[in-house]
C-alpha cells in the first residue's frame, strides 16, 4: 500500500503546477483573438496605429505564452514521472488526445508563433494575417483537446476495463471526442480565457487613459476589449450555466457539494445562495435558499429531483459492496484466465470495480474488508463542501461582477465617452487580476470536486501515483516552487516594464517614452 | 483499412522512431545552437546573432519532444509509465534544463544589462546541453537493462537510484548523443550565419563529428564485447493481447548483435550513421553547408536507429526481472487506440512538415548584425 503522505504531496504538486500553468494559459488563449481582431482592422484600414496596437499587445503576449510553454511541458511529464499507474491504467484512452494536441494544435501555434514575432517584413499584410489566425486557431484546438481528456477523467465514456490487460482500453474513439462535459468544459474555458484577454488590454488601457498617455491607442484597445469582453463574459455564464446541467447528468456527487445539498429536495430543487455546511452531521448549520433554481440549473425541468449527499452516500455504499466482489472477482480471473463462468460473474459486476478499489488505500486484500470500512470508503467518496461550495460562489460572483463591468465599458464605449469617466477606468484597472482568480477557482472546483478519484467512478486517486518515496517528492516539489517562484519574478518584472513602457517599446517614433527607453 | 494488431505494433515501433529522430534533428539543432552559443558568440551582437538563427523556429521544434512524449503515452502507455517515473530525477533534470529556453529566448534581450543577458545565455546553454546528455545516458542504460519489475496489478517498482544511471557505458552513450546533438546544430550555424561565427560554428562541427563518430564506434565495440544483451526465450504471439508478464527473457551478452545477423540489411542502418557523419564532415569542411545538414540528419537517423534496431523487439529490457521486460510486443496500448492514432499521425505529419517547411523558406538566408540593428527592438 502506497503512504498517504506520498498520494498528497503527488496531488499538491499536481496541483501547484497545473494552476500556475493556468496562470498563463487563459491569457493567451484571449489575447490571441484579440491579436486577431487588431491585425485584422490593420489589414481592413491599413491604418498604421492598428499595427502597433497588434505588435505592441502581441508583446506582452510573447511574454506571457513563453512562462505558457515552460510550465506546460511540467504537466505532460508528470503523468509519467508522479502517476505512473495512473499512466498504465487510463494511458489506452487519456494518451490520445494529448498526442492528438500535439499533432493538430501545438505545432500549429508553434509554429506560427515564430512567424508571428519575426515575419512582419517578410510577408504580405495577408499572409501575417492569416499566420496569427493560425496561430489562435492552434491555441484554441490545444485547448480543445486537454479538455477532452480532462473532460474524460471527469465522465469516462467510450471504454471499458479490460483484466487481460488490467487497464482501461477505448471502445468508442467518437464517444470521447463528443462527450458532453468535454465539449460544456471547453467553451466555458476558453471563453474565460477570453475574458481574461479581454481584462487584460481593458485594464492596462484604463491605466494609460488615467494618465492621460497614448490616448487614441488605448481608446481603440479598449474598445476592441469591451467589445470582445462583453460577448465572453456573456457566453462564460451561459456555458457555465450549460456545465452546471452536464454535471447534473455526470457528476451528481460534485453538483450536490458544490451546492451543500444534502438532502434530495422535492422537484425542482432549491438554490443555496449562503450556506454553513456542517461535514461531521452532513448538513448545512444555515442556508439561505432560492427556490426552484437549482432545480433548472441542474435537470432543465420542474420535476427531476437532484440527488442530496446523504442519498449519493447510501448508493455509493451499494456500489462498494459490490465493488469489493469485482475486485475479489478480477483476482480470481487474473489468475484463471480462461475460466468463462467467473468472467461472466465478472463482467456482471465490474463497473462497480472501481468503488471496490476505493478500500485498498485500507487494506491489501479483500478479505479484511469490514462494514467499517465500506461506510468509510462510501463516505470518502463525498468530497468536502466547505470549499467547493465557496469557490464556487466566488466564482460566480467575479463572473456577475465581470459582466456589469464589460457591460458598462461597452455601453459607454457606444456612447463614446468612456474616456472621460474616471469610476469606470478604475474600476477596470483594479479588476485586472479577477478573471485569473475567477479562472482559479473554477479549475479547484473541477478538480478538487472529482475527488477522492482521479478518473470518476473508476480509479481511485490513491492507486494512481508512482512508487516514488517521500523524499524524492520534498525535493521535486521543492524545486518546482522554487524554479516557479523565481520565473513569476522574472516574468511579472518584464511584464510589469514593457506594459509601463507602452507602445513606445515598439521603438516607432510615433509614442511616449521613447527617448527615455531608446532600448528595449 | 484495418491494420492488424502485429502490424500496428511494428508500424508504431516505427512511429516512435520517426518522432524521435524528428525531435532529434528538429529540436536537436537549436539544442546544438543553444550548447554553443556562449563559446561561438563573443560579444553581445554576435550572440543575438546565433540566438536568432533559431529565435522564429525554436518553439515549433520543441513540439517535436512534447508529440513524442505524447505518442509514448498513447502508443505504448505502460513504456511511459515506467520510464518516466523510474528515471524520475533524469526526468525532472531534463524538464527543469527546458525551462531554460522559453524564457531564456524570448527575456535575454529584452533587457539591456551584461549580467542579465549572460545568465540567461548560460541558461540556454543548459536548455541545449542538457536534455540531449540526459537522453544518451538514458538510452545506455536501456541497452544495458534497467532495474524494475512490476506486481501482478502491473505497478511499477523501481530499484535503481539517479546515480546508479551515470554508469561508464552510459555516460559514454551520453557522450555520442550530445556530440551528435551540437555537430548538427554547428552545421545549422554555419548556414545561417557568416564571418567569424560561421568559422568558429566550422570548427566546433569538425570537432563534434569526430567526437561523435569516435564514440559511436567505441559504443558499438562495447555492445558487442560487452556483458549486456538480452533475448526472449518463449514463444512470441505477436497478435496476443498486450501483458509484458507473459513471456521469458534471458541476460545473453552479445544478443544486441542478433538482429544483424538475422537480418544483414539492417547493418545498412549503422552504416547509414558512419556514411551522414562522414559525408557531413566533408560537407561542412567544403563549406557547403546546407548538403551538410542533410547528411547530420542522416547520421542522426542512422544513430538512433541503431540503438532501436539493436534491441528490437526490446523497448525497456528490465535487468533484476528479465521477464518483466517490456518489448514492441506487449507493452502498447490497444489495437483501436493504434490504428486511431496511426490514422492521425498520417494525416498530420505530412501538413506539419508542410507548413514547418513554409516557415523555415520565409525566414531563409543568413542572420546577420546589420539584421540585429535593424530589428533592435523587435529581435531576441
Amino acid at each position: 500500500m502506497v503512504s498517504e503522505q506520498l498520494v498528497d504531496l503527488s496531488r499538491l504538486q499536481f496541483a501547484a503546477t497545473a494552476m500556475y500553468h493556468f496562470l498563463f494559459v487563459p491569457l493567451t488563449l484571449g489575447m490571441v483573438w484579440m491579436l486577431v481582431i487588431m491585425e485584422s482592422v490593420y489589414v481592413m484600414t491599413g491604418k498604421t496605429i492598428y499595427k502597433d496596437m497588434t505588435r505592441f499587445w502581441g508583446k506582452l503576449f510573447g511574454i506571457n505564452f513563453a512562462l505558457g510553454v515552460t510550465t506546460g511541458i511540467t504537466l505532460e511529464f508528470q503523468f509519467g514521472t508522479n502517476w505512473a499507474y495512473y499512466s498504465h491504467y487510463v494511458g489506452d484512452i487519456f494518451g490520445a488526445p494529448l498526442a492528438i494536441e500535439g499533432l493538430m494544435a501545438f505545432f500549429l501555434e508553434s509554429t506560427f508563433i515564430g512567424l508571428f514575432f519575426f515575419g512582419w517584413d517578410r510577408l504580405s499584410r495577408q499572409q501575417h494575417l492569416l499566420v496569427t489566425i493560425l496561430m489562435a486557431v492552434g491555441t484554441n484546438l490545444s485547448a480543445l483537446w486537454i479538455l477532452i481528456a480532462n473532460g474524460w477523467m471527469q465522465n469516462p465514456v467510450g471504454s471499458e476495463f479490460s483484466f487481460e490487460t488490467m487497464r482501461m482500453e477505448l471502445t468508442d474513439f467518437w464517444a470521447v471526442v463528443f462527450n458532453p462535459v468535454a465539449q460544456g468544459k471547453f467553451v466555458h474555458t476558453v471563453s474565460a480565457g477570453y475574458v481574461t484577454g479581454a481584462m487584460f488590454v481593458l485594464s492596462i488601457s484604463a491605466w494609460y487613459l488615467l494618465r492621460g498617455r497614448d490616448v487614441e491607442f488605448a481608446k481603440r484597445s479598449f474598445r476592441i476589449a469591451a467589445a470582445f469582453g462583453f460577448a465572453s463574459i456573456c457566453s462564460v455564464i451561459v456555458l457555465g450555466d450549460e456545465s452546471g446541467y452536464a454535471l447534473g447528468e455526470a457528476q451528481q456527487t460534485k453538483l450536490a457539494a458544490m451546492e451543500a445539498m444534502w438532502e434530495t429536495e422535492p422537484a425542482p430543487a432549491s438554490f443555496n445562495v449562503i450556506a454553513v455546511p456542517n461535514e461531521a452531521e452532513m448538513k448545512n448549520d444555515f442556508a439561505i435558499h432560492i427556490p426552484w433554481v437549482m432545480g433548472l440549473i441542474g435537470t432543465r425541468s420542474l420535476d427531476k429531483e437532484l440527488p442530496g449527499l446523504n442519498q449519493i452516500y447510501a448508493l455509493n455504499r451499494e456500489r462498494v459492496t459490490v465493488g469489493v466482489e469485482a475486485v475479489k472477482l478480477l483476482e480470481a480471473l487474473r489468475k484463471n484466465p480462461q475460466d468463462a463462468a467467473l468472467r461472466e460473474a465478472f463482467d456482471k459486476v465490474k463497473s462497480d470495480l472501481g468503488f471496490g478499489l476505493l478500500l485498498k488505500k485500507y487494506v491489501a486484500s479483500m478479505d479484511d474488508v469490514t462494514p467499517a470500512l465500506i461506510d468509510r470508503a462510501a463516505r470518502d467518496t463525498l468530497p468536502k463542501v466547505a470549499p467547493l461550495f465557496w469557490t464556487f460562489r466566488i466564482m460566480v460572483a467575479l463572473g456577475f461582477a465581470m459582466l456589469a463591468l464589460f457591460g458598462l465599458a461597452l455601453w459607454y464605449s457606444i456612447k463614446g465617452d468612456f474616456a472621460q469617466r474616471p469610476w469606470l477606468l478604475k474600476w477596470a484597472l483594479w479588476f485586472l487580476p479577477m478573471p485569473w482568480l475567477a479562472c482559479e477557482m473554477g479549475w479547484f472546483v473541477a478538480e478538487y470536486g472529482r475527488q477522492p478519484w482521479t478518473i470518476y467512478g473508476v480509479l481511485p486517486t490513491h492507486l494512481s501515483v508512482s512508487t516514488l518515496t517521500v523524499e524524492s517528492l520534498y525535493g521535486s516539489l521543492a524545486g518546482f516552487v522554487g524554479f516557479y517562484t523565481l520565473l513569476l519574478i522574472v516574468e511579472m518584472v518584464l511584464m510589469i516594464k514593457f506594459a509601463r513602457q507602452g507602445p513606445g517599446s515598439l521603438g516607432t517614433g510615433r509614442y511616449m517614452n521613447e527617448t527615455q527607453h531608446a532600448h528595449a | 483499412m484495418i491494420l492488424d494488431y502485429p502490424t500496428l505494433k511494428l508500424i508504431w515501433w516505427l512511429l516512435v522512431g520517426v518522432l524521435l529522430v524528428g525531435f532529434a534533428i528538429m529540436d536537436g539543432h537549436d539544442m546544438g545552437v543553444g550548447t554553443l552559443l556562449p563559446f561561438v558568440g563573443q560579444n553581445d551582437e554576435e550572440r543575438r546573432v546565433v540566438i536568432n538563427t533559431v529565435g522564429p523556429h525554436w518553439d515549433g521544434n520543441q513540439v517535436w519532444f512534447i508529440t513524442g512524449g505524447g505518442a509514448i503515452f498513447a502508443a505504448w502507455p505502460i513504456v511511459y509509465a515506467t520510464a518516466f517515473s523510474g528515471f524520475y530525477w533524469a526526468m525532472l533534470a531534463v524538464l527543469w534544463a527546458l525551462f531554460f529556453r522559453p524564457v531564456g529566448f524570448d527575456y535575454r534581450s529584452k533587457i539591456h544589462n551584461a549580467a542579465w543577458r549572460s545568465t540567461w545565455d548560460w541558461g540556454l546553454f543548459i536548455g541545449g546541453a542538457v536534455p540531449p546528455l540526459i537522453f544518451g545516458v538514458a538510452f545506455g542504460n536501456l541497452l544495458q537493462g534497467v532495474p524494475f519489475h512490476f506486481d501482478d496489478t502491473l505497478v511499477s517498482h523501481y530499484t535503481g537510484s539517479f546515480w546508479g544511471l551515470l554508469n561508464p557505458f552510459a555516460l559514454l552513450a551520453g557522450v555520442v548523443s550530445t556530440a551528435m546533438i551540437t555537430f548538427h546544430g554547428a552545421i545549422y550555424l554555419a548556414h545561417r550565419t557568416e564571418g567569424g561565427i560561421q568559422r568558429r560554428s566550422i570548427t566546433a562541427a569538425l570537432v563534434f563529428g569526430v567526437l561523435m563518430l569516435v564514440g559511436f564506434t567505441a559504443a558499438g565495440l562495447w555492445i558487442a564485447n560487452g556483458s549486456f544483451g538480452y533475448a526472449i526465450t518463449s514463444a512470441v504471439d505477436t497478435a496476443a493481447l498486450p501483458n509484458p508478464l507473459a513471456k521469458t527473457v534471458e541476460l545473453q551478452p552479445g544478443a544486441w548483435l542478433a538482429n544483424y545477423a538475422k537480418a544483414p540489411l539492417t547493418m545498412l542502418v549503422p552504416a547509414l550513421g558512419y556514411a551522414g557523419g562522414i559525408a557531413a564532415l566533408l560537407l561542412v569542411w567544403k563549406g557547403r553547408t546546407l548538403a551538410a545538414f542533410v547528411a547530420s540528419s542522416f547520421a542522426i537517423v542512422g544513430v538512433i536507429g541503431t540503438a532501436g534496431v539493436s534491441m528490437f523487439p526490446f523497448v525497456m529490457p528490465s535487468s533484476t526481472v528479465p521477464g518483466a521486460s517490456l518489448t514492441v510486443w506487449d507493452a502498447v496500448s490497444s489495437q483501436r487506440t493504434l490504428g486511431i492514432m496511426f490514422w492521425a499521425t498520417l494525416i498530420f505529419m505530412p501538413i506539419i512538415v508542410a507548413y514547418t517547411s513554409w516557415a523555415y523558406s520565409v525566414m531563409a538566408g543568413k542572420v546577420t548584425a546589420a539584421y540585429i540593428r535593424e530589428n533592435e527592438h523587435s529581435a531576441y
